[in-house]
């Protein structure tokens, strides 16, 4: 009995000072000193929320740069105890979770690589155009595949690769410090420069 | 593998050793009771919480006592965690409108909280409103660490202390490793990652128009917060399903960096303090060598193999240059988060920035082996200092065996009765993880979670109940762990792995503070020195690692030779 009394105030001291105030301290300086960042990172076109700078979306227009597979599902409409593809939720972000010798891995890749072949793309393929991200929502590909994809894009837009090209690479984010991280492109933010270049 | 691979491994370690130090002086004053820079605003509120609760701080407990308030304490804590996530569709801050956790998954929650786990059998963005995240989750992030660097600080004592029968008081000790160490160092933290882009907002979600003209509805909340004392206090339950790989909350490097420091930084600084409480620095540094040696080895194994990318993949025309993509993240690529990988299992951590079920077969057989080793490597706040002492016992007492000399840790024979307690405590793990492995593995209901199979599904059911008994928390998520049956017996390894492991070590304490101190004599085995480093090493390897050989084998193993001869399953 003589740890009751510790055990319960103890805790919902804590429970108010580390879950509540804190939270809630720090939910106002975020939104005095970091609005963009406390907000996600919105962009706005036109007087509509786009996106965010931080998630990726799905884009299977011919016209825009695509981003990586991405894993994503949500409730069947039809069956609630199962889930239908829906690449890009970000209401519910998912990995394949496949191993490295899972037969649905070759197969998706192998599928993936067959379409890449068809579009022209020859050589070594850039790893991250044919595998899924962590987290389904990666926002950003390797400067390689959005090069690889630079012609395609050029011709449903009817402008010049090497103008889409220039764009692309300076678009690339370098690794922070030049070490740290690894060399990427923002889908989103190039798409939206090129909806502003032509 | 490339020179800026090894070079941001190199970086990012040495960042955390460098803050070892004034951390763990830092920490050596405030356990000791002396006056610190914070002192001025922090002690008028930790009088009033003593009061308020009825503690003498004065008062000191003796080994058993502090082992029962701390139990008294978790209980406590389970009962609130488990009612506000049953209830929480009629709590505030729920602008999602989720309903209550039903029981089995609330249950498996709040055990996996309370132990510092934080195994996450639920999505966080599709599961938890506002409230259950700040008021349930996280305060359990902040009270089981500190938890556990009360029992370290009990220990410690045991050791620095001659012919006491008392280990401090553990009311003072968790309050005052909360309002001094990880509250004040959150706070700076959660700056960082909101600098850095991670959200922190009570809005629950954000509706937008993609270019496309879709519909993309995007999960927000109050995650800076999180995120901060998430990895400070090795707890790692994300705030979203994916963890630290979602891009909200792990925006890019810097975060990144953050993140991995602030999961070593107090584990790391923890060894320091031990040192200079029992009075011997070189002892604490003698701990961080040989985590050091052992999580360099294992980050570099899982960054070798990743880097190499999936031979199946490379057949098919991918380009093998950046590794293994499947299941990673652009902006972190093979090295950040093979680094990720170590550290986190390295650590009890468990917070991940890739999928660990996609790591190729060595990749994946390191994180699983870091721990099964128990969580030591420099292991969880507090928890891993402790689980080390276990192993130092074990090495002195395997070295005087050789020697023919009664085994002595800084000064304080060691007997049959701790040698007993030790190897209870050690096997727990064992019994815990390849129990009920073996159970699931041959039961239609559990093997029915799995999402891959051959070799690949022996190693998810593994990872399952080694993270658990270990409190680590990461996965191989593709094991679709929210059923009855994973969520009660996830939680009794979890339960184990946590109490069954301290009080026995408790016990230990409580002995080894009633001995009295010799000094060293010229037959005395020195524990700081690199011989001793190189023994610890081996004690961890042979008597924490080599009972698992069969069980990997026939798990990761097996796989990478499948794998390089192209058997798909």
């Amino acid at each position: 009995m003589q740890y009751l009394r510790p055990a319960v105030v103890l805790l919902l001291l804590f429970t108010l000072l580390t879950g509540i105030l804190y939270p809630l301290a720090l939910t106002g300086v975020a939104a005095l000193a970091f609005p963009w960042q406390a907000g996600g990172e919105l962009i706005a076109r036109n007087g509509k929320v786009v996106g965010s700078a931080l998630i990726g979306q799905n884009f299977t227009d011919p016209r825009y740069f695509q981003p990586r597979p991405s894993a994503t599902s949500t409730p069947d409409p039809n069956d609630a105890s199962k889930t239908v593809d829906a690449p890009y939720n970000a209401a519910n972000s998912s990995g394949s979770n496949l191993g490295p010798t899972s037969k649905a891995l070759i197969d998706r890749v192998t599928a993936a690589v067959e379409e890449k072949r068809k579009a022209g793309w020859t050589g070594a393929l850039p790893a991250d155009a044919l595998t899924t991200s962590a987290s389904g929502l990666d926002p950003h590909i390797s400067p390689e595949n959005a090069l690889l994809q630079a012609p395609s894009v050029a011709k449903a837009r009817g402008v010049d690769a090497e103008k889409l090209r220039a764009l692309i690479l300076s678009h690339v984010d370098k690794p922070w410090l030049g070490v740290l991280g690894e060399r990427r492109v923002n889908v989103l933010l190039l798409n939206l420069a090129l909806d502003d270049l032509t | 593998m490339t020179f800026t691979g090894w070079l941001q491994i190199g970086l990012i370690l040495g960042l955390a050793a460098l803050t070892a130090r004034p951390l763990g002086f830092y920490m050596a004053r405030v356990f000791s009771g002396e006056s610190t820079l914070l002192s001025p605003v922090l002690a008028p509120i930790e009088r009033g919480f003593y009061k308020l609760a009825g503690v003498a701080p004065e008062r000191e407990q003796g080994w058993l006592a502090y082992t029962l308030a701390m139990l008294a304490f978790s209980a406590a804590g389970f009962v609130s965690l488990y009612a506000i996530l049953r209830l929480q569709a009629f709590l505030p801050l729920n602008p999602q409108g989720f309903d209550g956790v039903p029981p089995d998954l609330a249950f498996n929650t709040a055990v996996s909280f309370l132990t510092n786990t934080n195994w996450q059998a639920y999505g966080g963005e599709t599961t938890m409103s506002h409230f259950s995240q700040m008021a349930g989750l996280a305060v359990h992030n902040f009270l089981s660490a500190a938890t556990g660097v009360a029992l370290a600080l009990a220990v410690t004592r045991a050791f620095a202390r001659a012919n006491a029968a008392t280990l401090g008081n553990f009311w003072v000790d968790m309050t005052r490793a909360t309002l001094y160490v990880l509250l004040p160092l959150s706070l700076v933290l959660a700056l960082g990652f909101l600098a850095s882009g991670v959200p922190q907002t009570l809005q629950g979600s954000v509706d937008t128009t993609t270019l496309e003209g879709a519909r993309q509805t995007i999960a927000l909340g109050p995650m800076a917060s999180q995120e901060a004392i998430k990895q400070l206090g090795t707890n790692g339950g994300g705030f979203f399903n994916t963890n630290a790989a979602h891009p909200l909350e792990n925006p890019n490097a810097f975060a990144n960096i953050l993140q991995i420091w602030s999961m070593l930084a107090l584990s790391t600084a923890l060894l320091v303090t031990f040192g200079v409480m029992v009075g011997d620095e070189r002892q604490g540094w003698a701990f961080v060598q040989t985590v050091g040696i052992l999580l360099v080895v294992g980050a570099g194994i899982v960054y070798w193999a990743e880097s190499a990318g999936n031979p199946l993949l490379t057949t098919l025309g991918l380009d093998p240059a950046a590794g293994n993509m499947e299941g990673k993240e652009q902006r972190f690529g093979a090295s950040m988060s093979a680094l990720y990988a170590a550290v986190t299992t390295g650590l009890s951590c468990g917070a991940v920035n890739a999928m660990h079920d996609s790591l190729t077969p060595l990749g994946g057989l390191i994180p699983l082996f870091l721990i099964q080793l128990g969580e030591i490597l420099p292991g969880g706040v507090g928890s891993g200092l402790y689980g080390l002492i276990v192993f130092a016992i074990l090495s002195v007492f395997i070295a005087g065996l050789m020697v023919g000399r009664t085994p002595e840790f800084l000064g304080k024979k060691i007997e049959s009765r701790e040698i007993k307690l030790a190897m209870l405590a050690v096997l727990i793990l064992p019994l815990a993880i390849l129990g009920y492995s073996s159970v699931a593995a041959v039961l239609p209901s559990a093997l029915a979670s799995l999402a891959n199979n051959g070799p690949h599904g022996l190693s998810e059911i593994l990872y399952a109940y080694t993270s658990a008994a270990g409190n680590n928390g990461s996965a191989f998520a593709g094991l679709s762990a929210n059923t009855p049956w994973y969520n009660v017996t996830t939680a009794i390894a979890m339960i184990l792995g946590r109490f069954a492991y301290v009080v026995p070590v408790m016990a230990i304490a409580g002995a080894v503070a009633a001995k009295k101190k010799a000094q060293p004599s010229a037959g005395t085995f020195p524990t700081d020195g690199g011989l001793f480093v190189g023994l610890l090493i081996g004690v961890i390897l042979i008597v924490g690692g080599l009972q698992y050989f069969p069980a990997l084998a026939l798990g990761p193993i097996v796989e990478h030779v499948l794998m390089l001869a192209g058997k798909t399953f």
